[in-house]
């Protein structure tokens, strides 16, 4: 994958096919302990402990379209070229969690991305999974809470243009303010 | 300088909305809209799906048709993403490989608004003389 966003979006989908309701994507930003951390935890079905070994494989899939799959695979390796770590837990009817951490100044770490178009792509959906992103930096700290969000909206719909043009705003300006890696 | 928006923004923007927005009765008829199912797998969102679909939700919008666009899993077409299946209603699914912002704004301005099939349809079965 071309950035670190795109890796986001990917494990994410993993997610709404596991059937999960809240999805929390964590991003830290640490500089000065060279790591950068993305963690995305679900509440889905989950996996057994053979399926949570066997789900690094690429030639494992869940699906039946093809017999790849290689999101996971993919981010693993990108995380451990940048001398970071990868583990996924899993418990079945609770959940997964799936942790990356990337050196962050590794000449080899992908860049961030367009977090914010990921994060509309993801909250604006016409289904009824809610999000909760956080990104922690030195410099500050975003909290972005669909449920909040939903909530202020009453029942104006959030995938109403206005209001998807507004959240992008939203999001793109928080993060301008924190984000320290590109 | 951005102004950094909040909640509270969210809310003043709320009431403004509730009292334009148009009553959709048409959310509770899903197969009444034209629907585009964007596979958003691995293969696709490295090969562009992601702009494919903000492309495809923001132009609808602007010209202002009517449609559903969702996410979906890999439908299978890997060697051809990014692939979108688009319902008219009354209408088979035709899926469509290699969308990309050209190809998505010719769907939209031939097939959608003038029901005209364009170029780069995957057809749905193959049925050779082998394994018919």
């Amino acid at each position: 994958m071309k950035d670190l966003s795109l890796h986001i979006l990917d494990i994410v989908q993993n997610s709404i096919r596991a059937k999960a309701t809240l999805v929390e994507i964590d991003v830290t930003e640490q500089p000065e302990e060279n790591k950068l951390t993305i963690r995305i935890t679900d509440d889905g079905t989950g996996m057994s402990p053979e399926e949570v070994k066997k789900a690094i494989d690429p030639f494992y899939t869940s699906r039946t379209t093809r017999k790849v799959g290689l999101g996971l695979s993919l981010f693993k390796q990108n995380a451990e070229q940048t001398d970071g770590n990868f583990s996924i837990e899993s418990e079945l009817e609770k959940g997964t969690c799936v942790t990356a951490t990337f050196g962050l100044n590794h000449l080899d770490r992908p860049v961030m991305g367009d977090l914010a178009g990921v994060l509309l792509l993801l909250i604006c959906a016409p289904d009824a999974i809610d999000y909760v992103f956080k990104h922690l930096t030195p410099a500050g700290k975003f909290v972005l809470d669909t449920r909040e969000i939903k909530q202020t909206l009453e029942n104006v719909p959030i995938s109403h243009p206005e209001i998807r043009e507004f959240l992008k705003e939203m999001i793109t300006g928080n993060l301008e303010q924190i984000q320290i890696s590109e | 300088m951005n102004k950094i928006k909040s909640l509270a923004d969210l809310k003043k923007l709320q009431s403004e909305v509730q009292t334009k927005i148009k009553l959709r009765e048409r959310g509770d008829h899903p197969e009444k809209l034209i629907q585009i199912k964007v596979s958003m797998a691995t293969c696709g969102i490295a090969s562009g799906a992601k702009e494919t679909m903000m492309f495809l939700i923001d132009e609808l919008e602007h010209q202002g048709i009517d449609a559903v666009v969702t996410q979906t899993g890999c439908m299978g077409y890997c060697y051809a993403e990014p692939t979108i299946e688009l319902t008219i209603p009354g209408q088979a699914p035709v899926v469509y490989g290699f969308v990309n912002k050209i190809k998505a704004q010719e769907i939209i301005d031939k097939h959608i608004k003038l029901n005209q099939m364009v170029d780069g349809i995957i057809p749905a079965s193959y049925s050779t003389i082998d394994n018919n």
